[in-house]
């Protein structure tokens, strides 16, 4: 109940945000963009617009989930409206899960809008729904929702201009860390080899929730491969939260 | 009676700035408000009163020291639960009305809809804010925001009540109406923790008082033990005598017209001064003995402290 109030708020002060609604403009023309590329590149018109669209979709999900996502909880400090909740019998716990479940909610109505639009463009030119199309963003939106935690999580302690390039630095180092795999699968025995695995294991690989590719042009996806991408995406979160309620809880509001 | 508040040698020390510079702020508070009793939190700024009700309302983590509320570490989010809190300048989300959060503040106490309907109805006529219920805060005047702030403080019915400051910002009928809802709360069996700078609402309306300086209390006690009865001066004011005749008898303050305002200090001369008057046919306008107030304690203790 008290976190879904929280929940609430905080997705109604998102809504107020204009950031979020440039966001969505620019989303919007990228995705109609794809058909104008389309016709300017030679391949397949219909994969070029999948693969933008969903480019789109992912590339500006993730902005707002870090632009709106890092001033929630510092604007709560600021602005002092923190007082008036953390006065009333809320657990710290409760009130970060709240922000986050808003933001959350926030980036799923964005997120729904945004596939309409990427539907319906693909609709027009194969004259079906692709349903794989919507496994491809679901996965995007767990990458938004492990975005959100870190940006949370930066906010607690953080300016949201700080936070903002921490959680940028989080997502190109998760888009970046794949190839810590390759290095590792080179690689003999070795202190080095238990460095980099160590490294590998700390540093979040967010192209695990990455099936664009495989979606647009229909390869097979062993269904192993999406339950363990759902659970590595939930546990991050988890974990990523956990933190953020752990220094939350030690903080002092002067 | 039992304790609504127990604080237990309450130390806090800030560490501000890129280079940490420690600024304790409390230096060992120890205090006890008991139940039904209207406390007021006296302070010059900078002495420590905000820094107290943090640690109260667990905003602010203690180095040392024990806060209750009604037994409970005030650590605990459930020492919250039969507390209201107004802050110094309420600070709400502006874009919502003071209906929605009401509504909103009652959500977080897990009160049923009907409830909460009920009670956010009865706490918006209160504070005299029904006609503007429905407009969004940011269009509210700082006395109206300090309403808002009462109500939203008052949403759980709390057996305690931490103002901080809420009589700053209001015109003298809005002062009057805060004060007698702060004196109905008593009626009720309610315990009020207040700070104010306005002396006079203190000295109207509270059983007892603590005056904190530079982090320690340097006085505490019931307000009748604080304020002697005794009277420093007396001041009269007479019509139709020139000052220069009452020379050593008081202290000529002003003269206007033919109306002279004295301050005589011995209570003995003030029988000789209206004794002068009489002879002297002139007119005694009015006479006003002063005993020693609140704010006097308060600028002694200060100043030599």
């Amino acid at each position: 109940m008290k976190i879904a109030a929280i929940a609430g708020i905080t997705f109604k002060e998102a809504k107020r945000d204009r950031v979020l609604y440039l966001l969505f403009f620019f989303a919007a023309l990228g995705i109609a963009a794809s058909r104008v590329l389309a016709v300017l590149t030679v391949g397949d018109r219909v994969k070029i617009i999948k693969d933008v669209g969903l480019a789109s979709i992912s590339g500006f999900g993730i902005l707002m989930a870090i632009l709106i996502g890092t001033g929630l909880v510092y604007k709560e400090i600021d602005k002092k409206t923190i007082f008036t909740l953390l006065s009333k019998p809320l657990h710290r716990a409760e009130f970060i899960l709240g922000k986050f479940l808003g933001l959350v909610l926030t980036l799923l109505v964005m997120t729904a809008a945004m596939t309409a639009i990427f539907l319906a463009i693909v609709y027009a030119h194969t004259s079906r729904i692709e349903a794989p199309l919507l496994v491809a963003v679901g996965y995007i939106f767990l990458e938004l929702v492990l975005i959100t935690a870190v940006a949370v999580l930066f906010s607690s302690f953080s300016t949201p201009i700080l936070s903002s390039l921490f959680a940028l630095a989080f997502t190109l180092i998760g888009h970046l860390s794949w190839g810590l795999e390759l290095i590792l699968r080179k690689m003999g025995p070795g202190a080095g080899r238990t460095l980099v695995r160590a490294l590998y294991a700390v540093l979040p690989d967010l192209e695990n929730f990455n099936f664009k590719t495989e979606v647009v042009h229909g390869l097979p996806i062993p269904p192993a491969i999406y339950l363990s991408s759902f659970l590595y995406g939930v546990c991050y979160t988890a974990f990523i939260l956990g933190l953020a309620v752990l220094i939350f809880r030690r903080r002092d509001f002067i | 009676m039992a304790d609504a508040i127990r604080i237990q040698d309450l130390r806090k020390t800030f560490r501000l700035g890129f280079i940490p510079k420690p600024r304790p702020v409390l230096k060992g508070i120890t205090l006890t408000v008991r139940e039904g009793e209207i406390f007021g939190y006296l302070g010059p700024n900078g002495a420590g009163k905000t820094t107290t009700i943090k640690c109260l309302l667990g905003l602010i983590r203690p180095d040392a020291g024990a806060v209750d509320i009604f037994g409970r570490s005030s650590l605990s989010p459930r020492s919250r639960e039969e507390l209201g809190f107004l802050p110094e300048n309420p600070y709400f989300y502006d874009y919502l009305s003071a209906r929605e959060f009401l509504a909103f503040t009652a959500d977080l106490f897990g009160l049923a809809r009907r409830d909460k309907e009920e009670r956010i109805a009865r706490l918006l006529a209160l504070v005299g804010l029904e006609r503007a219920a429905d407009l969004p805060l940011r269009k509210y005047s700082r006395g109206m925001l300090q309403r808002a702030g009462l109500a939203q403080a008052l949403i759980n019915e709390p057996k305690l009540v931490i103002l901080d400051e809420p009589l700053g910002g209001m015109d003298p009928l809005g002062r009057k109406e805060i004060r007698d809802i702060i004196v109905r709360f008593k009626d009720q069996g309610k315990t009020v923790f207040f700070t104010s700078h306005i002396l006079q609402d203190i000295e109207m309306i509270c059983d007892r008082v603590a005056i904190i300086v530079g982090g320690r209390i340097v006085k505490e006690g019931a307000l009748s033990d604080l304020v002697s009865e005794r009277v420093l001066f007396t001041e009269v004011t007479v019509a139709g005598v020139a000052a220069e005749a009452f020379g050593g008898l008081g202290e000529s303050l002003s003269v206007q017209g033919d109306r002279v305002l004295l301050k005589v200090f011995e209570e003995a001369k003030v029988g000789q001064v209206l004794d002068l008057v009489r002879d002297r046919r002139g007119r005694l306008v009015s006479l006003s003995p002063r005993t020693e107030t609140l704010e006097d304690i308060f600028v002694e203790t200060v100043t030599r402290t």
